[in-house]
């Protein structure tokens, strides 16, 4: 804390006064942001069991992440989806451990990151400044991690808040539109050189400033589509929505460059390490431009939502009187007071804004007739179920479990070793030792394998599938004419299938 | 809108000479009780009670029935707002009435918490300031009022939002003084509170801003201020006549009253909208007290 000293008082001074003070609070309330996080990890050894293991401030830190990344336009991320997302990586921190423990602790971190326990439910930091008379005075930062939000049909969602987007990105007092070019800029330099792990992180960085964004031009719309006055109309929303569309056809030119880049990266490269970094890229840019349009469809709402609105509000017959602008007059004016004084004014509209109880008077000769009388007792299970009468269902399945379960164990065949439908008929025999279904069994699920639905069993992520194929070669059987099929399984590749489908799409 | 009807004898058992009050007995007293404790149960609708209508009518054609209806009504200690088809019998407590609603009675939690109750009476003052949003919505008497539960937290909050930018666009540290609760600027009190929260029952939490508003909302549909129209945006409800009078002719002023009683002297134009109100206030606003100031 230094700073020039002007004249001999204000060297005297312990310290130069609240501009000067400033970005050291700036800095306190920084800090005090990455406290939650510190303090999960000192808290942990008070919890009951063995949670030594974890490292807390890493869930916290990946919670905060994955809150970012899902929260939407109208709504924020899922609480339960948050947790399952953060299981995989509390597992990996103590995979000796029962599930139900990993489960206990990215519930726990996350209730911590919104500080359940609290009404506020945030956070409160005390840091000290000087006042401009020299005077020390300790101040209060409260602040949130992550808050909750309410969503559609009464659900709760959580959202990151600015600070812990700031502290996540560590770019605290950043422009997010130049930060946004910045990061760009430098994710095109890494592609060309080929560094792509590098180039993930910007393009993730340049994820979290798109978040950003679109928060802070989703906090403007809603004021519009409140009230038509309390928007400027004729410049600065007009302004700021073609300054968003800009920076959506911009965003998006440049995107679809850069995916174009990374795809051919990810094709041509021979080493899988950066091959599979390539495609996360191609997720990560993809998302970036799924963003960027739903960004886009909203900003084109919003002109025919004003119109409406001020059919509505405008342009209808105005009043013979005025009357008191609640607003304006009162409420406004309201939130800037202090707490204390501010109470008077909302005591008084409480008092006179509520209406009317008429009291309940209670006649002391009721109440003891009340208390005297015993409870009724309250049939708790209701009327008594009819037994329903059951009927065993004659088991009339030709094949019995055991005969299936043999029956796909000799149809196991490995990928490399297909084998005659005669061969396997003839093991089947010598399995079953004279049981002629066993036999029968085999030879339907090779008929059947003869057109196997490949598409389904794709989609359906199977990792093999039994094929029956006719070479001409006819079955010389005692019991069984016709084709003497070659019966082999093929080795799927569903992950990779998955892939393209959803490149493609 | 009173008709001279003074010589009509139907209510009244002796014919009035001309130009005197018609005698009025106790039956005639009987009827104006009646029609004040109509007028105690304020989701009761006239159109739907034959008996109201007709004392309601009565009012209007009958002045001294009128008259002496006013003076039951006083001296239970009631304020009447306005007699009409529309609205009833309105009538509101006055301040000691025994019909009063008290904060202490209302929420239990304000006596101890000033915060709490800021909070609870800021809810009612911002339900009624998004029912009626300009100033001549809450002068045409046929206006009806739309709100939400969501949706006045989101209109606070971004209320809220626009001063603690104004805050930080002058550089000003509007973190409270510790030992000094009570100079918190009033807008950080809502902003900081959570707007909602995940509960095991899947209720909002009552401490929650959402939560206090849906108090109030609550509150004021049994006061028949407000009708329940869905259940969307944490509950969407629209306005009653008589909550339109009550905001107009009891709440507003007195609130009015009591904040320029603390020196605050919001100046608008009347017929301007709410932001330039807003911006204008704050000079003022700011230099009436908040905490970096004094």
């Amino acid at each position: 804390m230094t700073s020039p000293a002007r004249t001999d008082s204000a060297a005297a001074r312990p310290a130069p006064g609240p501009a000067a003070d400033e970005g050291l609070a700036r800095r306190l309330r920084a800090l005090a942001c990455t406290a939650p996080l510190h303090d999960l990890d000192a808290r942990k050894a008070n919890l009951a069991g063995e949670y030594s293991g974890y490292a807390m401030a890493e869930v916290a830190l990946a919670a905060i992440d994955l809150v970012t990344l899902n929260m939407d336009f109208d709504t924020g991320a899922d609480h339960d989806q948050i947790v399952a997302r953060l299981l995989p990586r509390v597992a990996a921190q103590a995979p000796g451990r029962p599930a139900a423990e990993h489960q206990r602790v990215a519930q726990w971190v996350l209730e911590n990151l919104i500080n359940v326990g609290s009404v506020d439910r945030g956070f409160r930091a005390v840091y000290g400044t000087f006042a401009p008379d020299g005077s020390y005075v300790r101040r209060d930062y409260d602040f949130k991690l992550v808050e909750e939000v309410p969503g559609t049909g009464g659900s709760v969602y959580l959202r990151t808040t600015d600070e812990a987007v700031n502290v996540l990105v560590g770019a605290l007092d950043t422009d997010v539109t130049s930060a946004q070019i910045a990061a760009e800029v430098k994710l095109e330099v890494l592609i060309s050189r080929g560094r792509l792990a590098d180039a993930q992180l910007a393009a993730e960085q340049a994820r979290y400033r798109t978040v950003q964004y679109a928060e802070t031009l989703r906090r403007a719309l809603e004021a519009t589509r409140r009230n038509v006055r309390a928007v400027d109309w004729l410049t600065t929303v007009p302004d700021m929505i073609a300054e968003a569309l800009d920076h959506v056809a911009d965003r998006y030119r440049h995107e679809n460059a850069i995916l174009t880049n990374i795809r051919k990266a990810r094709d041509e490269s021979e080493e899988p390490d950066q091959k599979r970094r390539a495609a996360e890229l191609v997720d990560i840019v993809k998302d970036c431009i799924r963003r960027h349009t739903q960004l886009q469809s909203r900003l084109l709402e919003a002109g025919p939502l004003f119109r409406a609105e001020q059919d509505r509000q405008a342009f209808a017959a105005p009043a013979a009187r005025s009357g008191l602008d609640l607003y304006g007059q009162l409420l406004a004016p309201l939130l800037p007071l202090p707490v204390e004084r501010a109470s008077r004014v909302s005591d008084v509209f409480f008092a006179r804004g509520t209406g009317l109880r008429s009291p309940h008077s209670v006649r002391i000769g009721d109440l003891v007739e009340t208390l005297l009388t015993p409870p009724q007792e309250r049939e708790h299970l209701g009327a008594e179920m009819p037994e329903p009468d059951l009927i065993a269902t004659p088991d009339d399945s030709r094949f019995s479990e055991e005969q299936l379960a043999e029956a796909a164990e000799l149809l196991d065949l490995p990928a490399d070793a297909p084998r005659r439908l005669s061969g396997l008929l003839a093991e089947a025999r010598r399995r079953s030792g004279g049981d002629t279904e066993l036999p029968y069994l085999v030879a339907l699920l090779a008929v059947h394998a003869a057109s196997p639905a490949v598409g389904t069993a794709y989609r359906q992520g199977e990792q093999k599938l039994l094929f029956a194929v006719d070479d001409g070669t006819p079955l010389e059987d005692e019991e069984f004419g016709g084709a003497d099929l070659i019966v082999g399984t093929a080795l799927l590749d569903a992950a990779g299938m998955a892939a393209d489908r959803t490149e493609a799409a | 809108m009173v008709s001279d009807h003074a010589e009509q004898p139907a209510w009244s058992e002796s014919a009035a000479p001309p130009g005197t009050p018609a005698a009025l007995t106790p039956a005639d007293a009987a009827d104006a009780a009646r029609l004040v404790s109509f007028g105690l149960q304020p989701r009761l609708q006239p159109a739907r009670e034959r008996e109201y209508t007709d004392l309601l009518r009565r009012y209007r054609e009958d002045p001294p029935f009128a008259r002496l209806a006013d003076a039951v009504a006083t001296g239970l200690g009631l304020v009447v707002l306005e007699v009409s088809p529309r609205a009833g019998m309105a009538v509101t407590a006055a301040e000691d009435s025994v019909f009063a609603v008290r904060m202490g009675d209302y929420s239990r939690r304000t006596a101890a918490d000033a915060t709490d109750r800021f909070l609870h009476g800021l809810a009612h003052l911002a339900v009624a300031a998004m029912s009626f949003p300009r100033p001549e919505d809450l002068a045409d008497d046929g206006y009806i009022g739309r709100v939400s539960v969501n949706g006045v937290d989101a209109f606070v909050r971004q209320a809220c939002l626009r001063l603690q930018e104004r805050a930080e666009e002058q550089g000003e540290n509007t973190d409270p003084a510790s030992d000094a609760p009570g100079l918190e600027a009033a807008w950080r009190v809502w902003s900081r509170r959570s707007a909602t929260g995940a509960t095991k029952d899947a209720r909002r939490p009552a401490g929650s801003t959402t939560g206090i508003i849906a108090k109030a909302v609550a509150f004021l549909t049994e006061s028949g201020f407000l009708q329940r129209t869905g259940d969307e945006s944490g509950g969407t409800f629209r306005t009653t006549a008589r909550y339109q009078l009550q905001v107009r002719d009891m709440a507003g002023s007195a609130a009015m009253a009591e904040l320029l009683e603390l020196g605050v002297v919001p100046v608008t134009d009347g017929t301007a909208s709410l932001l330039p109100a807003a911006q204008e206030d704050q000079e003022l606003a700011a230099d009436a007290g908040l905490p970096f100031h004094s």
